[in-house]
């Protein structure tokens, strides 16, 4: 199953090679293990699980969890797993930096709300503190309403589902999201949703237990890459180094990005496109092919709906005309349309980058376009529709909300999408509302778990620092002490880790039944997540929250599937039964007719479904606001083209920067520029410079410190920096630094075209080295 | 005599051998069994670039015998992202460097 590239004689060795495969009541398969999820070896115990954060990411991967006297020793990954086959990226390696850490939170903590910013925390039992959260919450609401306190999250993860219904069943609807303007995954999702009623993934057998020996699997003939890293970032539920088992095993590669990463040296094509404007590529490429004639014409002929009318639009931007706007040259374009026109099945691997734009929902449809013309969905090979267990997406508890608290949901009246298209408030209307406070609306308190919103995520920390300062009673809920939590955090609990916790494994990208498994006792008084939302809850709203232990209420989760929790974790990993060709075979829509999910029945270029909500129902390609071509006037004192949020091995978002292992890999927070761009601004390699730009039309300024990578991986013209900086050896009173090292300051809370997206990849900045001393 | 034979077209830089011994050989941060170099990126032709890791032994390395013992593969080898690193007898690695391009052949 899993293939060494080094030599195809010297296969690693694979316990479940040879294993028997068992298939259960409802038709999820999985193998036979030969020991139980829980057993000794030479002394250590050994737990087999899934790792699903915190810390962690999206995906899950199955790990070995080796611990003594409960303390972690190592985490290695579970040659078992057919998702990662053993393999872990560095972060769940070196995880027991983070699980054993002398500055985990290991009891509750209060703090006076006039020491805010202090370092002033007095410890507190977990009565006290839950006393406190039920009694001022029931008080707000009381006074002002449910909608008077919001529950914020920072990325999805398995915690989302339990903040979503603890929020809802509360009865407040503002349950939000702290990026700004969901601008990850959701906007793709939905974008999605608006082309083929359907979320498409790339295949590379992850759905299949016997993965790339599957024999109705096919290799893809071609990857394509657009906007993602992600054998860095290991994002939407694809494991990244997939990417390179589908080329060891044949696969052609198409990048597209600003930046010359290791896929893009190693592609067989790489557009390397300005931050912003993939549409317009997109729609070039589209010329191409229509122009040639070298797209699918009988999956157009047949799936196809507003060919003429996207035809028509890509009639307008022809190579040339995109070369100006990409500075991808004409012939490059020509080129990469005709290498995924002649290699099919095509896969698409498609990142953030797409929706770290204002236009991003129109600009995800013109990628996609490119793969439906070409016939590429729902094929081995190409893009599928992952199976699910259970939905994931769409929040967990919404029947608990009543008709009239979802009236009040923060964002529904003014943006469209909020009110047709999506479950959570929208953060950016929430900030501004938290700040003006109208008397009719106020916001008094909030409860921030899984998120450090003023070191990632957020934007413009001056206007959120001052929003949450408004609030009278601040929670967070957090593995370490954060910078947000030191600004305006009232009240802490402490959180475990995954090896110190149960819970279930639903994920994004192709779902299987997997648990996450205690290996070891919680440190100190720390309670899991779940643990905490369930008591909480049952203090709230108790017929909503029936269950006395935290495996109750998973089993209860899991119970439409017929199984329970100890079921699922007895046969994990299970995989679900999976389809090809769904729409050809009346298995996408629920009326049972072939077609996709849309109105129409077909891919929907032209979209009855944006038209309905009054968007542009083609996928039009807009020049983002804060470009060299849309502020000519701001880019003559900012000239650089600034694209943040560059990952990095090391660490996930604001998460892993305390480990000792882990941080040598990556230290200081650094920004990449061209050697001919640091030669005229008298920059050198390794020097510490300020990265400086517009807080968008707000007409303030803003800027973060970084590290100068001086490389021809970036285009001259551009600047690519990471994210998610703080610095958890600094002072807890100057925020850990976050205020000088935070590259989201230089970015507004601006709502944009739709309120979905938002300019994190593409703004204007300048830079200069730091003088002496600062 | 062992060797560890890497093909190195396929190594993405991902950190994961390295830290896999560290923790698996209980070496403090800082120290490595298997240290991971960078050479480029430049463009050396138009859109041809050398960009390039190799992960390379150090004296800290002790071929993993405990869990070669044990019927394991070496923590780097199971843990290598891409595939791409592999313990085994070095008149074996000789033979397949011999034959295949990309190859980075380590013995102790
Ligand atoms: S990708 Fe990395 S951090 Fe995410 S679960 Fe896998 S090993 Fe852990
Ligand atoms: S073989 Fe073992 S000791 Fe040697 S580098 Fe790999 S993990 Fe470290
Ligand atoms: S684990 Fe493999 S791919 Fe990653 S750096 Fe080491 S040798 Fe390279």
């Amino acid at each position: 199953m899993r293939n060494s590239c080094v030599s195809s004689s010297l296969q690693p060795r694979l316990v479940v090679d040879g294993a028997e495969l068992k298939i259960n009541e409802k038709g999820m398969s999985y193998w036979e293990h030969e020991l139980p999820w829980h057993y000794e070896e030479d002394g250590f115990q050994v737990t087999r699980g899934s790792a699903w954060s915190a810390p962690g990411c999206h995906l899950g991967c199955g790990v070995l969890i080796y611990s003594k006297d409960g303390r972690v020793v190592r985490v290695e990954g579970d040659p078992e797993n057919p998702y990662n086959q053993g393999r872990l990226c560095p972060r769940c390696v070196a995880v027991d930096d983070i699980i054993n850490h002398e500055n985990r939170l290991q009891y509750p903590m209060k703090r006076a709300v006039e020491d805010r910013g202090l370092n002033k925390w007095e410890r507190i039992s977990w009565d006290e503190a839950l006393d406190t959260v039920e009694q001022r919450f029931n008080e707000y609401k009381e006074r002002h309403g449910a909608e008077s306190v919001v529950f914020l999250q920072g990325t999805g993860r398995d915690i989302a589902a339990y903040i979503s219904r603890l929020a809802w069943s509360f009865g407040s609807p503002n349950y939000a999201f702290s990026l700004s303007n969901v601008a990850c995954f959701g906007p793709r999702i939905f974008a999605s949703m608006m082309t083929t009623g359907v979320f498409m993934i790339g295949d590379y057998s992850q759905q299949f237990i016997d993965r790339y020996d599957n024999p109705e699997w096919q290799c893809p003939a071609i990857t394509v890459v657009w906007g993602n890293n992600h054998i860095v970032a290991n994002s939407d539920g694809a494991y990244g180094h997939w990417v390179t088992d589908v080329m060891q095993r044949g696969s052609k590669l198409m990048v597209i990005d600003p930046r010359l990463t290791w896929l893009a040296a190693h592609a067989d094509c790489w557009l390397q496109v300005r931050p912003g404007s993939d549409g317009s590529l997109a729609l070039a490429m589209g010329n191409v092919m229509i122009e040639e004639g070298i797209y699918d014409k009988e999956f157009v002929e047949k799936w196809v709906h507003g060919f003429e009318e996207y035809s028509a639009l890509c009639a307008e931007w022809t190579p040339e005309r995109a070369e100006e706007v990409t500075w991808v040259p004409a012939d490059e374009i020509r080129e990469a349309a005709r290498l995924l026109a002649a290699n099919s099945p095509a896969l698409l691997q498609w990142g953030v980058a797409l929706d770290q734009r204002e236009d991003c929902v129109f600009s995800s449809r013109a990628v996609l376009a490119l793969f439906a013309i070409t016939g590429n969905l729902e094929k081995p090979g190409s893009n599928v529709v992952g199976p699910e267990l259970l939905k994931y997406i769409t929040g967990w508890g919404r029947e608990l909300l009543s008709f009239d608290a979802e009236e009040k949901r923060i964002g529904t009246d003014e943006l469209l999408i909020y009110k047709l298209g999506l479950q959570v408030a929208s953060i950016n209307k929430m900030i501004d509302h938290m700040i003006e406070q109208p008397e009719d609306y106020p916001i008094k308190a909030s409860w921030i778990q899984t998120v450090n919103q003023i070191a990632c995520g957020g934007v413009d920390n001056e206007r959120t620092i001052e929003a949450f300062k408004n609030l009278e009673f601040n929670v967070f809920v957090d593995l370490f002490m954060t910078p947000s939590a030191m600004a305006f955090g009232d009240l802490i609990l402490p959180v475990t880790t995954y090896p110190e916790r149960n819970g279930i494994r639903v994920g994004d990208g192709t779902q299987r039944g997997e648990t996450i498994n205690a290996a070891v006792p919680p440190l100190g008084e720390c309670r899991s997540d779940m643990e905490i939302n369930l008591e909480l809850c049952r203090r709230f709203n108790p017929e909503a929250w029936p269950w006395e232990t935290v495996e109750e209420m998973f089993s209860h989760i899991l119970s439409e599937t017929g199984l329970d929790f100890e079921g699922v974790r007895e046969t994990a990993p299970s995989y679900l039964p999976f389809e090809y060709n769904k729409h050809e075979k009346g298995l996408m829509r629920p009326d049972g007719q072939p077609g996709f999910l849309t109105p129409t029945g077909k891919v929907e270029l032209k979209s009855l479904g944006l038209e309905f909500m009054g968007f542009d129902p083609l996928p039009t390609y807009n020049e983002p606001p804060m470009t060299p071509y849309s502020q000519p006037e701001l880019a003559k004192d900012y000239p650089l083209v600034l694209q943040t949020g560059a990952r990095q091995h090391n660490t996930f978002h604001s998460e892993n920067r305390m480990s000792g292992r882990l941080r040598p890999i990556h230290p200081e927070p650094t920004v990449m520029i061209h050697p001919d761009t640091a030669a005229e601004l008298g920059v050198r390699d390794g020097e510490w410079v300020w990265v400086e730009g517009p807080v968008g039309t707000t007409g303030r300024v803003a800027r973060a410190k970084r590290v100068a990578e001086v490389t021809t991986a970036i285009d001259p013209r551009c600047a690519s920096s990471d994210h998610g900086w703080w610095h958890p050896e600094g002072d807890p009173e100057n925020l850990f630094d976050v205020n000088e090292i935070n590259i989201n300051n230089l970015i507004p809370w601006t709502t944009g075209l739709t309120g979905v997206g938002a300019n994190y990849k593409c703004i204007l900045c300048k830079i200069y080295p730091c003088k002496d001393g600062e | 005599m062992k060797a560890l034979l890497v093909n190195y077209r396929w190594c993405t830089g991902c950190h994961s051998c390295e830290l896999a011994c560290q923790v698996k050989n209980d070496l403090p941060a800082g120290q490595y069994g298997i240290k991971l170099n960078q050479v480029g990126p430049w463009e050396y032709a138009p859109k041809k670039w050398q960009y390039s890791y190799f992960p390379v032994l150090t004296d800290q390395c002790n071929l993993c015998a405990d869990r070669l013992a044990a019927g394991k593969l070496p923590s780097c080898v199971q843990h290598c992202q891409a595939n791409c690193i592999q313990l085994m007898d070095a008149s074996e690695a000789a033979t397949i460097a011999a034959a295949n391009p990309k190859m980075l052949m380590m013995t102790i």
